[in-house]
């Protein structure tokens, strides 16, 4: 086996759901961070718990990647599946690494289950087993899989080691990925990243029903709940998820929500009230495959439009698409901060690519610019919680508050929060909520808004959003081509989008839906593509399969 | 704050002889009784839904939630989460609590959150201009069902019962007194308070006749015994014309949602430092 040019490496990993192929990919992945690889690593299951076919691909590079290639260096199969369904990701020296009571192929194949008999370890060990062959086949030293077993298994470590290392001393070396010069980063999935930029950003409280592929953000802050002195609740449905974070948010605790389409429906009418009531709400929308229950563990972009509009009125929101960990991270907790400077529901738009990756991650602590939150208002008899100011936001105050009364109401109101229908009144207070999204659009200029990446000078360009910045960047800088990614869907920031295409020639929007529904937006801000390159299978894009996209379309 | 008013100046639109305004008056003397027994007004929130019942939200000076319908109860059940400190009520329709967020009632009673609910039960839809609701009685003819309705009412006590509510009691505006008191006693309650309050609708459904008929106030119930709460409950379906009880049916002792989250306000944090340990964690 030899490195690609790029002195990088891919692995499939595969077998039926139940064999813990997240878990053996996730394994994977740390042992080339540990010897100083970036590593990107998709997850790709059915939705079942049991049986299918569920496979990762790991990829491993000197810098951080966004994407998998379509072509692998070593196969590790748990069933035969792995092999006969991604003949496309075998190449040239393609090494496959199995168990050989399940797969009937040439490679490296272990007795997996005669190992585990002898081991007396239960079957859902195979792969550490598999692992081990791996490491061996792959000239990652024993030392080095000891070290990230360790820290991975916090059960069974030592049965875990002992079948490892079967399977280690079975397999003869086939090749030595070179150990680089890097410091291991942490391996975060996306929904991690977003759960700690929420923390970062000051997070009180979340609140979340179970739903693809938001889930495991649900998971993974109850997991640390305590430790983070946070609340984390899961309650009957999203209508009430909703109702409780306004709840919350009116008296005082900083809180989001996690969910997918599905879920974000029934949080439409409690997103409008949040617009109305102007108590601050932070909505973690994970895409997948719809319409309706669609592909629940597949990947899409299509509910843009969705983000963008949902809810009856008109009212300002911040719509935010980060496209890789460290984006989520710093938009996460961005939104958090201006959702309650400015008092409007954000809403971080991700996906399951995103959500459901893993990633090499550089926690941008440091880097995530300060935003305050909404000022304090003063407590006593005449205290309005929406008072007209010149910016539209009123100081904020919750209860208990000495001799404050503070109403809110999702009824047009007066700036003491009752009722009215006066058409002054609500003239009035119309536009102290456009003023609030003028404001916040002001707010919004001094972040970075748009990301430049690619051939950063071309004089074509690739527009992308989300999850497909990662793909896009790559295909831009092999290519030749700019990539601009909007990072700030709402409200659009045209002028910074501009900004960064300015002297391109060629614009070619790349999405993930079927509708094209950046470049609906972008058209709406007068800037027309020249073309799309539209995907919505619910797979996200290989590298090679954009860049075959891109060169149809490009003049 | 002592002696502040409790009314707002905001215009009253109810109409003449609309229940709303015995149970506006009850709860402004729970609240008043509550504030001179040592509550401070500035803890107590009321949350509303949407109907003639939520103007309440914008009659009575303290602070208040004006929901959506059918979503006074997720609301509640969080500010009460947010500070348990605060004493959270929901004056809540019949078409709010029973119809729109029938789900979210019976999940605030399974979980005890220490929220008082009144429901202004006038078993009709005032505020849309006269429709069927769950409690009507089965014949009702109202503007969706000109015929008559073709389903039974439910009752909302039995419902209540049965999701594990630890004070379930009714009331009428009939009986303002009778009234005055299940409200204060359900506040003072340390858990789910529900309150469901036959109200008479002066424009679509003036029941007054006959809840002065049929209305008693219980009296040497045993309000510690669930089976005699359940029977007592059965005693009338909301639909037949059989004897009304008010009054306190069942209260019991469980710990509150609150008490068994043991929320974390107030807990120092260390956030940056727990970014820190589940990134070290993930190297």
């Amino acid at each position: 086996m030899q490195l690609s040019a790029m002195g990088e490496l891919s692995v499939l990993v595969g077998g039926r759901a139940g064999d813990g192929i997240n878990s053996a990919g996730l394994v994977v992945a740390h042992l080339f961070s540990q010897i100083g690889y970036r590593t990107y690593m998709y997850f790709d299951y059915p939705s079942l718990i049991k049986g299918g076919h569920n496979f990762a691909i790991v990829r491993a590079s000197p810098e951080k990647k966004g994407a998998f290639r379509r072509k692998v260096d070593f196969i590790l199969a748990l069933n035969q599946d792995t092999l006969d369904m991604h003949r496309d990701l075998v190449g040239e020296g393609t090494l496959v690494i199995c168990d050989s009571s399940r797969v009937e192929t040439d490679g490296i194949c272990v007795p997996v289950p005669d190992i585990l008999k002898g081991e007396k370890a239960p079957p859902v060990m195979g792969n550490s087993c598999i692992i081990g062959a791996f490491a061996r086949a792959a000239g990652i030293r024993w030392e080095v899989l000891e070290d990230v077993f360790s820290r991975y298994y916090r059960k069974g470590l030592e049965m875990n080691l002992k079948v490892a290392r079967r399977g280690y001393d079975m397999a003869s070396e086939h090749a030595v990925v070179p150990e680089r010069d890097s410091t291991p980063l942490p391996i975060v999935s996306g929904n991690e990243a977003i759960g700690l930029g929420l923390l970062h950003g000051g997070l009180d409280a979340f609140v979340a029903y179970p739903m693809t592929p938001t889930s495991n953000l649900l998971h993974f802050l109850a997991e640390i709940a305590e430790e983070a002195g946070i609340l984390v609740f899961h309650p009957e449905n999203e209508i009430a998820v909703m109702l409780m974070a306004l709840g919350l948010g009116y008296a005082g605790k900083k809180t989001a929500v996690g969910t997918s389409g599905g879920g974000f429906c029934l949080m439409t009418e409690g997103l409008s009230l949040s617009g109305m009531n102007e108590v601050p709400v932070v909505i973690v929308l994970g895409q997948r495959a719809g319409p309706s229950t669609g592909m629940p563990t597949y990947t899409a972009q299509s509910d843009l439009n969705f983000a963008l509009h949902a809810g009856q009125g008109e009212f300002p929101r911040l719509v935010v698409a980060p496209g890789d960990p460290e984006q989520a991270f710093t938009w996460s907790s961005l939104a958090l901060r201006l959702a309650w400077r400015y008092q409007v529901p954000a809403i971080v738009l991700c996906d399951k690519t995103l959500c459901e990756g893993y990633f090499s991650f550089s926690p941008p602590v440091a880097a995530v610019p300060h935003v305050d939150l909404a000022p304090a208002g003063t407590p006593g008899p005449s205290y309005m919680r929406y008072l007209l100011t010149g910016d539209g936001v009123s100081p904020l105050l919750c209860p208990p508050a000495p001799d404050t009364v503070i109403k809110v109401n999702s009824y047009t109101h007066d700036e003491a929060g009752i009722t009215t229908e006066k058409a002054e009144t609500a003239s009035l207070m119309t536009e102290k909520r456009v003023r609030k999204g003028k404001a916040l659009e002001d707010g919004l200029a001094s972040l970075p808004v748009v990301s430049l990446s690619g051939d950063v000078g071309a004089g074509k360009t690739i527009v992308c959003w989300g999850s497909t910045a990662g793909v896009c960047g790559e295909a831009g800088l092999e290519l030749g081509l700019r990539v601009v990614q909007p990072i700030v869907m709402s409200p659009f920031p045209k002028d910074k989008f501009l900004e960064a295409t300015r002297g391109s020639e060629e614009l070619v929007v790349v999405e993930e839906n079927a509708y094209g529904q950046l470049g609906m937006l972008l058209a709406r801000s007068g800037i027309r593509a020249n073309a799309a390159v539209l995907k919505y299978d619910g797979r996200p894009f290989a590298v090679e399969e954009l860049k075959a996209r891109l060169l149809e379309v490009l003049s | 704050m002592k002696g502040r008013d409790l009314v707002t100046g905001a215009q009253n639109t109810w109409c003449p002889g609309c229940g709303n305004f015995v149970i506006q008056f009850a709860l402004r003397d729970a609240i008043r009784s509550a504030v001179e027994g040592g509550c401070d007004p500035d803890s107590i929130v009321l949350v509303t839904g949407i109907g003639c019942h939520a103007k309440m939200a914008d009659y009575l000076n303290i602070n208040s939630f004006y929901s959506i319908h059918g979503r006074t109860i997720p609301v509640a059940t969080a500010i009460k989460m947010a500070d348990p400190e605060l004493s959270v009520i929901c004056c809540a329709g019949d078409g709010d609590a029973y119809a729109e967020g029938l789900d979210h009632l019976i999940f605030a009673a399974k979980r005890n959150s220490d929220i008082t609910v009144i429901v202004h039960n006038n078993r009709v839809y005032g505020l849309t201009t006269g429709q069927y609701t769950p409690t009507s009685p089965l014949g009702f003819r109202g503007r969706s069902t000109p015929g008559g309705t073709r389903e039974e009412p439910f009752n909302p006590l039995e419902v209540m019962l049965s999701s594990g509510a630890t004070f379930v009691a009714r009331g009428c505006t009939r009986k303002r007194k009778e009234l005055g008191e299940v409200i204060g006693e359900a506040i003072r309650h340390r858990g789910f308070a529900f309150v469901d309050v036959l109200q008479v609708c002066a424009s679509y459904f003036d029941a007054t006749d006959v809840y002065d008929r049929f209305v008693y106030v219980l009296d040497g119930h045993d309000a510690s015994d669930f089976d005699a709460a359940w029977r007592k409950a059965r005693e009338w379906d909301y639909n037949s014309e059989s004897p009304i009880a008010i009054g306190t049916f069942y209260r019991a002792v469980r710990p509150t949602l609150e008490e068994r989250l043991g929320v974390p306000w107030g807990r120092e944090r260390d956030t940056e430092g727990v970014i820190a340990k589940v990134l070290e964690a993930r190297r």
